[in-house]
């Protein structure tokens, strides 16, 4: 006999479970189908080809009018369910028709999630959910601006589809990487960069406050910073929920879905569910493939054949045109995990595979799909891949191939590159002496002068000479940055302004970094070269810094924190010194002690007191004294003329003009000055970075001394005549170190590389370099002469920094 | 099952970045990491490492900025030759909060 089944839902779901039943047994149920969307089942996965206008609705279509009728479906599209009776087994539908039925199955999918912020419900503000929204994305053209909000799967698919229509769109993504479920960092960068290539504006870790309207229409959304995203339309693409909420009301178990269990049965052992509205084993379902199988065990449900759901590594692409990306399985880091990466700079691509035990577990992809099948079904059948490790990451094609080419970030440039500063020669010119004949490194210096002067272009050279010569060169052993990277930190540097780059990531994928994200070696060396070779713009990584600079104060043993006020020259007043003694009153400052740079210490305090004590000390006009800083930190003077019956120049005044002029800088390592007022030398200007002896006859200035784990007497770099020359070279002396030493050495060490007779030539011989060095530092310090305590105690800077995120103590003591 | 307790927002930790929740029985720090998940771990391995929430991060790890150990956020294991583990706690992220495992502050909530 003909049983009744009424399908509540036309979806992909409950439309392939029909399918199935209808091919496997067309008589045994009488089917009635309900749908709230007025029309029957359609492709929703492929509605961002609609938007994008790579395909139409009527080729999305799975299930015609026809079909339907051929197949005896009583279809009741744009009705809802009202109701079910459960103990009388009947549906009641909106118009108060009752239908009984002998079988139920759910398929009432999901509802967008709708994030309730002021001005979510204006006109203007959809989700990405059916053909309506797609309808209205499609209405926008070219004068108009869009936001979304979400950077997962959906939101950028709607992102890339109203662009391609000429639409000004801006994605807001709260995380701080583009579809962080599916990528890591470097794979989200990539996406990241193709988006942009694609006029699209991309805002990562920006916080949604509200959304601003006109005469009840959507006008923007503001940011918690106060940005204001102005915008004709806004879509909301932040996740689904199921729909659970008719199983609710009539009593079935439901949990964050429609609690079903292996054989999709629901508490009610003649309801079925399926799709997005369930919940299986604590998981619930956004992607199609999970959902065609619980299709097909619903079908043999219903037909009293025995099957089981069982859920399987999904993977997930992303449909965009140029975009091509693959995710699958888990590729966190964890401690019996392995990283397999593979970067090719010159063609964007990143491959990752995770392995544990000899499988593969994990795996992300940009640029480069072509073998995610083939990784994904070594994924899927957990192979032993022991065999094929070393060159498992070049895929199926490249079993028994080469390993890893660690010169390709070098090949990648282009001819006009240059690769020698000092002398101006380019990759194209040192190619050219190369195949003129010139195959050894010192052939090369000496034909075409590149790597010749200062040497710290010497790697990339040398890497030339491997590319152009092949197996015919032998490349040295290099001195690598750091264990993630093939390239010496001269290389880095030097390809950072080559190829213009500029965040850590960006870094990591176009010089073929090793490791997913680098390491605490790498990271703080990079965020430097980035400050410094691009002042003025936004590439300082907080996160990529030291403790010490990310709270602009000196971590101690016990977790406290040590506070310096600036003091220009070591000079002082009677009011700056009480609101000194002020606030170690205050914050109960356990020591306070005059350190040897002639500044005084306050130690002791906690991180939360910090923005307080920062802002008493600002109160009475002193800023950082960055005692924490790779970079300037106190400029020593004895009081020369103004006091001194031997001083022979005004050594406080020139002290303070030169801690004023290098305040806040950012160097490769600490960077310590002192001015003496004659040779007797009461600052100690003979062992310190660079030191100023004042003479009847000008101003000797040495550079390169140390008094710390190496004892080293300055050398004499030039006596100048005037004190504006002192402060000139000075700077210009400050940006050639800033500039060209490698992260974390003293001037001293990097004089030793590259000589003191290439640093007088820079400075002293060539008089416009000499000048051309100092504009380019004052340039860059009035990017970076902020006060950051100010920034910190008065405008909130990096509040987190400063607060715990919850506190239980006080609970438990109330 | 395990029983949690909402903490604050995903977007109150910024990508990369370390916050501590204060308890009876030390600070907890809740790191955040590029790969967008979130780990807790205790702040101080006493005599041996610590305060970790101002390390930096890197992948699923981070570095101790005192002595340069690095710890594995997920098992609290210090990796390479230094040997010694921090304490791990269960949290996780449900609709943009975070929720710690209530037994990592469980006296405060027994005495409430």
């Amino acid at each position: 006999m003909t049983q009744k089944l009424i399908i509540i839902g036309a979806g992909m779901a409950t439309g392939r479970a029909l399918e199935q039943l209808i091919e496997t047994a067309p008589d045994a149920y009488d089917v009635t189908l309900f749908n709230a969307e007025p029309r029957g089942n359609y492709n929703r996965i492929m509605l961002s080809p609609v938007l994008s206008g790579d395909k139409t609705y009527a080729e999305i279509v799975t299930h015609s009018a026809e079909w339907y009728e051929e197949n005896g479906v009583t279809c009741r599209f744009g009705e809802r369910v009202a109701n079910v009776d459960r103990d009388r087994k009947v549906v009641v539908a909106e118009n108060g028709d009752e239908l009984p039925y002998d079988k139920l199955m759910f398929g009432t999918g999901s509802n967008p999630f709708i994030i309730p912020m002021p001005g979510h419900d204006l006109d203007g503000v959809i989700a990405y959910r059916d053909l309506e929204d797609t309808e209205l994305m499609m209405s926008m053209g070219d004068s108009n601006k869009v936001v979304v909000i979400g950077g997962g799967l959906l939101g950028l698919e709607a992102a890339a589809g109203m662009a391609a229509r000429g639409v000004d769109v801006t994605v807001v993504h709260i995380m701080g990487h583009l579809m962080e479920r599916q990528l890591d960092e470097a794979a989200g960068y990539l996406l990241r960069k193709a988006l942009v290539d694609k006029g699209i504006t991309v805002r990562c870790q920006a916080n949604s406050k509200q959304i601003l309207g006109e005469n009840g229409k959507v006008r923007a959304l503001q940011l918690d910073d106060g940005t204001e995203l102005p915008c004709d339309l806004l879509v909301m693409a932040v996740g689904i929920r199921p729909n659970v909420k008719l199983a609710q009301d009539i009593g079935l178990a439901v949990g964050k879905g429609i609690h079903v269990d292996d054989q999709m049965l629901t508490s009610d052992p003649d309801i079925l569910a399926v799709g997005e509205c369930v919940e299986h084993d604590g998981a619930i379902f956004g992607l199609v493939a999970p959902l065609y199988d619980q299709a097909k065990v619903a079908a043999k449900t219903l037909l009293d054949e025995p099957a089981t759901f069982v859920q399987k590594e999904i993977s997930t692409k992303l449909k965009v045109t140029g975009c091509d990306l693959f995710s699958a399985g888990d590729f966190a880091e964890g401690e019996d995990r392995e990283d397999i990466v593979f970067r090719d700079p010159a063609r964007g691509v990143y491959r990752r595979l995770v392995l544990q035990n000899n499988t593969i577990i994990g795996a992300v992809m940009y640029g480069d799909t072509a073998d995610s099948n083939w990784f994904f079904g070594l994924i899927k059948d957990a192979t032993d891949v022991s065999d094929m490790r070393e060159t498992l990451i070049f895929g199926p094609a490249y079993q028994g191939g080469t390993p890893m080419d660690p010169l390709a970030a070098v090949a990648a440039l282009p001819d006009d590159a240059e690769i020698c500063g000092c002398n101006g020669i380019s990759k194209g010119q040192i190619v050219a002496a190369i195949n003129a004949g010139a195959d050894t490194l010192d052939a090369v210096k000496a034909t075409s002068k590149a790597g010749s002067s200062c040497g710290s272009c010497v790697g990339l050279v040398t890497q030339v000479l491997g590319i152009t010569l092949g197996d015919d060169f032998k490349m040295p052993e290099i001195e690598t940055i750091c264990k993630c990277s093939d390239l010496s930190h001269d290389d880095v540097r030097k390809l950072i302004i080559a190829k213009e780059l500029k965040s850590i990531p960006q870094i990591m994928q176009e010089l073929d970094w090793t490791s997913p994200g680098g390491c605490h070696v790498c990271r703080p060396a990079l965020n430097y070269y980035l400050v410094c070779a691009w002042p003025g713009e936004e590439v300082d990584d907080g996160k990529s810094r030291f403790i010490n600079e990310r709270v602009h104060a000196n971590i101690q043993k016990d977790g406290t924190y040590s506070v310096v006020p600036r003091m220009l020259g070591g000079i002082t007043t009677p009011d700056e010194l009480r609101a000194i003694a002020d606030a170690a009153d205050k914050f109960n400052v356990p020591t306070v002690k005059v350190t040897g740079g002639q500044r005084i210490d306050l130690l002791g305090i906690k991180k939360e007191d910090l923005p307080a004590i920062w802002y008493d000390l600002g109160e009475a006009g002193m800023m950082s004294g960055q005692a924490y800083a790779k970079g300037l930190r106190t400029v020593k003077t004895c009081v020369g003329t103004d006091h001194c019956r031997f001083g022979t120049q005004d050594s406080t005044g020139l002290g303070i003009k030169i801690e004023s002029a290098m305040w806040g800088a950012w160097s490769p390592h600490k960077f310590k000055l002192a001015v003496s007022g004659c040779p007797r030398n009461c600052a100690e200007s003979t062992c310190k970075d660079l030191g100023i002896i004042c003479v009847d006859s000008g101003y000797q200035i040495l550079v390169g001394g140390a008094a710390g784990l190496d004892l080293l007497e300055a050398e004499m770099l030039v006596t100048v005549a005037t004190e504006q020359e002192a402060i000139d070279v000075s700077c210009a002396f400050y940006q050639l170190y800033r500039e060209g030493a490698q992260y974390l050495h003293r001037p001293y060490k990097w004089i030793a590389k590259v000589g003191l007779d290439w640093v007088k030539e820079q400075i002293v011989d060539d008089p416009e370099n000499c000048a051309a060095l100092a504009e380019r530092f004052r340039y860059s310090q009035q990017f970076y002469q902020v006060d950051p305590w100010a920034e910190r105690a008065r405008k909130g800077v990096d509040a987190h920094e400063f607060t715990p995120l919850a506190d239980f103590t006080k609970v438990a003591a109330e | 099952m395990t029983d949690f307790i909402d903490i604050g927002s995903v977007t109150d930790i910024p990508v990369q970045g370390a916050r501590l929740v204060r308890t009876q029985h030390g600070d907890i720090a809740i790191f955040h990491t590029a790969s967008g998940k979130f780990y807790a771990v205790d702040e101080y391995l006493p005599g041996k490492a610590g305060p970790l929430s101002n390390g930096i991060q890197h992948g699923e790890k981070v570095t101790d900025p005192m002595r340069n150990w690095v710890f594995d956020l997920a098992t609290g294991e210090a990796q390479g030759a230094d040997e010694g583990c921090v304490g791990t706690y269960e949290m996780k992220v449900e609709e943009g909060r975070l929720l710690l495992s209530r037994d990592a502050i469980a006296n405060q909530v027994a005495a409430e």
